[in-house]
């Protein structure tokens, strides 16, 4: 008889996780990791093309958050035009961002999360889903629903179409926006304020129960990055990047994107293909950093719209400095959303946002290009080489999953060592680690598994290395 | 380009003889050097094509306009192929389908068409051409080519690995620009449209960015440059309209 070849299911599927859990000789906690299998190959296959099918390509990487490439993508075609793009296709760009975000926190809230939230962490497994959500709080999920859609729907009227839009281009946007729909967004408002201004109260009605979660749910100091403004407010799109420490004290602000590499180095590990980007000052792995809406909250002064600005403040009274576990993501999540509806309301009032002039064109004129933004999970970088003719030569990308790489991993670590005993793996533990990593809200959840459970391999390993235990639910 | 083009002539000189024949088991009547793609259409009878296109030289390089003829064991290309009196002429036969469907699918297996990232999606002959033709996947292996994307001209771009080598380029360049920058190099499925002697296109002396080869590209191939997926729409009422001041020139 030959060997026999084992073919572990993770290696068949792409993009799914897979947690390894090292024990000791006791039988504890020893080690944890989180292994991710993306984004193979992506910055090579893109060699050779033109740069300006960038934001088209680089959409497809993604389904929830395909605007949030295009525009890190349009703006670093941007850069390599040397163009600024008028400002009609700037604010047109923001009203897209906003609508991505709308849409893309709704579905990680109200499908992913809340039957975790709202039912329970140790509810039965087979009732924590969207469908036990709708028997339980049918209005909630009908707000969710509402609430996804209207976000949707201004990215199509904005872009033309709902997923993939195609629409930003290097040095500005394809398509202007028509009075009717600036129109019609406006009537879509009050709607979405209210829904929102609904949920946050009930979410923090709930977080009273989430106490234990909270407490070891990536809760241990770290440092933040996020984009702000001049003024220090939240900038999703154009703003230049701060990194703060575990006190709330700036170690770097206003950091162009382009020099984003004198800040963020990239190591890589054996075990899985994802980078590990690190702060370069404090080198790997002790420079980890967070992104995402928490972290986001957690570096700017406020968000810059009244309403979003008092619910922040809120926010940030839950720990002094910064609000550290990565529950609160969650929370930062419905923040941000009423941050969009509000920033939403102050561009369609503006009269430029209908204008005529919305693409400055050029020859490429530069060598290379960095377009970074804010995608709803966290700080996306796009950074591209060309040859003389435009033609793509090298690409980076770091997506916000990369960037939360180290804290994931430190994450899971936590929750192992709260909730895993002497090779018990109790239910309630496997759906914590699901939950912790679901905090970060990785680009692998998604959308295909946004109804039932993240396809999850957890592996127990002995000391010597060898398999104990294999959990699998997918 | 196609020796076997027959003349145009002054018609009230020369009147070409008017026959009929069946299309479909439809009664027709045509001049003899109306091609049978033509008389379909003027009856109202769609053929697939591809390489034709209005206003350009006939060249039978797409082969999906093909008919089945009867008493003739071969299928005839109908762009390329002259009535004769009671021929009868069948379009849609099982047989002729099957073989326009093969020879789509194996258009797409010799270059790259992904249509998600394609700046054509959307406005692409070859993609109609698979919806119409009910082309929903490909038998045949892919070959994947890695032809590289020559954007040393100004404003255009020419990207291989979307060519179907319909020659449309090369026939507008020649017939109607009169520049004849366009060429074929090399033969079969790995031919390749080349610029001047095969050289990168911004650096050709004889192209006038006259942008007519990129208006009449059938697939992503040829585009502007700058131009993002799903971006490009081609304008092609201005060829009849040349052909037709060009002859009316040379009659004077
Ligand atoms: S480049 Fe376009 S027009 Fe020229 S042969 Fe190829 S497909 Fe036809
Ligand atoms: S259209 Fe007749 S051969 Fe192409």
């Amino acid at each position: 008889m030959g060997d026999r070849i084992t073919i572990e299911p993770v290696t068949r599927i792409e993009g799914h996780g897979i947690i390894t859990i090292d024990l000791d000789d006791e039988g504890g906690v020893r080690d944890a990791r989180f292994q991710v299998t993306q984004f193979r190959g992506f910055e090579k296959l893109t060699e050779g093309r033109p740069f300006y099918e960038m934001p088209a390509i680089t959409e497809r990487i993604c389904g929830i958050c395909p605007v949030s490439h295009a525009l890190a993508s349009g703006r670093a075609g941007d850069a390599i035009l040397g163009v600024h793009p008028p400002e009609t296709a700037v604010l047109l760009r923001r009203l897209c961002n906003c609508g991505a975000f709308i849409q893309s926190h709704a579905l990680s809230f109200f499908y992913l999360s809340a039957p975790d939230l709202l039912l329970g962490m140790d509810a039965d497994p087979a009732r924590r889903n969207i469908v036990g959500l709708v028997a339980a709080h049918p209005d909630l999920v009908r707000d969710g629903i509402r609430l996804r859609q209207f976000g949707q729907q201004v990215i199509e009227m904005v872009g033309g179409r709902r997923i993939h839009p195609a629409w930003v281009v290097p040095g500005g946007v394809d398509a202007a926006l028509s009075g009717e729909h600036r129109e019609a967004i406006r009537r879509m408002l009050p709607e979405a304020l209210a829904i929102i201004t609904r949920t946050l109260a009930l979410f923090k009605q709930a977080l009273g129960d989430f106490s234990a979660e909270i407490e070891t749910f990536a809760r241990f100091p770290s440092l933040y990055m996020g984009m702000v403004d001049g003024d220090g407010k939240l900038d999703h799109v154009q703003g230049r990047l701060r990194i703060i420490d575990a006190t709330g004290g700036i170690v770097a602000d206003a950091i162009d994107p382009v020099d984003y590499r004198q800040h963020i180095g990239e190591a890589a590990e054996p075990w899985s293909y994802l980078k590990f980007p690190y702060y370069r000052p404090l080198g790997y792995p002790d420079g980890l950093y967070r992104v995402g809406p928490a972290a986001r909250l957690n570096v700017c002064n406020g968000c810059g719209t009244p309403l979003a600005d008092r619910e922040w403040a809120e926010f940030r009274s839950l720990e002094r400095g910064p609000v550290s576990s990565s529950f609160h993501n969650h929370y930062a999540r419905l923040i941000e959303i009423l941050y969009g509806i509000e920033t939403i309301g102050e561009l369609v009032a503006q009269p430029a946002l209908t204008g005529a002039r919305i693409r400055a064109l050029a020859q490429p004129n530069f060598p290379e290009g960095v377009g970074c933004v804010e995608a709803p999970r966290g700080t996306l970088i796009h950074h591209y080489r060309v040859d003389d003719n435009g033609l793509m030569t090298w690409a980076n990308l770091i997506v916000a999953t990369g960037h939360n790489n180290l804290a994931m991993n430190r994450g899971v670590l936590q929750v192992a060592h709260r909730f895993i005993t002497a090779a018990e793996v109790p239910e309630g533990a496997l759906n914590r680690l699901e939950a912790v990593i679901r905090a970060f809200d990785p680009c692998l959840s998604c959308s295909t598994h946004a109804i039932g459970r993240m396809p999850l391999v957890v592996r127990l390993r002995r000391p010597d290395g060898s398999i104990l235990r294999e959990i699998s639910r997918s | 380009m196609s020796p076997e083009f027959p003349k145009k002539v002054r018609s009230d000189l020369n009147p070409s003889r008017v026959l009929t024949f069946r299309i479909d088991g439809r009664d027709v009547s045509a001049r003899a050097d109306e091609s049978i793609l033509i008389v379909a259409r003027q009856n109202g009878i769609a053929i697939p094509t591809l390489c034709h296109l209005d206003g350009l030289s006939e060249r039978g390089a797409c082969r999906l306009c093909i008919v089945e003829i009867k008493g003739s064991a071969r299928l005839q290309p109908a762009c390329v192929t002259y009535p004769r009196q009671d021929m009868e002429v069948v379009t849609t036969s099982e047989r002729v389908v099957a073989y326009r469907r093969k020879i789509l699918e194996l258009l797409f297996t010799e270059r790259n068409h992904v249509c998600s990232v394609c700046v054509s999606n959307g406005h692409c002959e070859l993609q109609d051409l698979a919806v119409e033709l009910g082309v929903s996947h490909v038998r045949y292996p892919y070959l994947y080519p890695g032809y590289p994307v020559d954007a040393s001209h100004e404003r255009f771009c020419v990207d291989h690995n979307r060519c179907v080598l319909c020659l449309r380029c090369v026939r507008v360049c020649d017939e109607i620009e009169g520049a004849h920058t366009w060429d074929v190099m090399g033969r079969g499925i790995t031919s390749q449209v080349i610029i001047d002697l095969n050289q990168p296109w911004g650096t050709s002396e004889t192209c006038t960015s006259c942008g007519k080869c990129v208006q009449v590209c059938p697939t992503g191939a040829l585009t502007e440059k700058g131009r993002s997926v799903a971006e490009i729409s081609r304008r092609r009422r201005f060829l009849p309209y040349l052909q037709m001041m060009r002859e009316r020139r040379d009659e004077r």
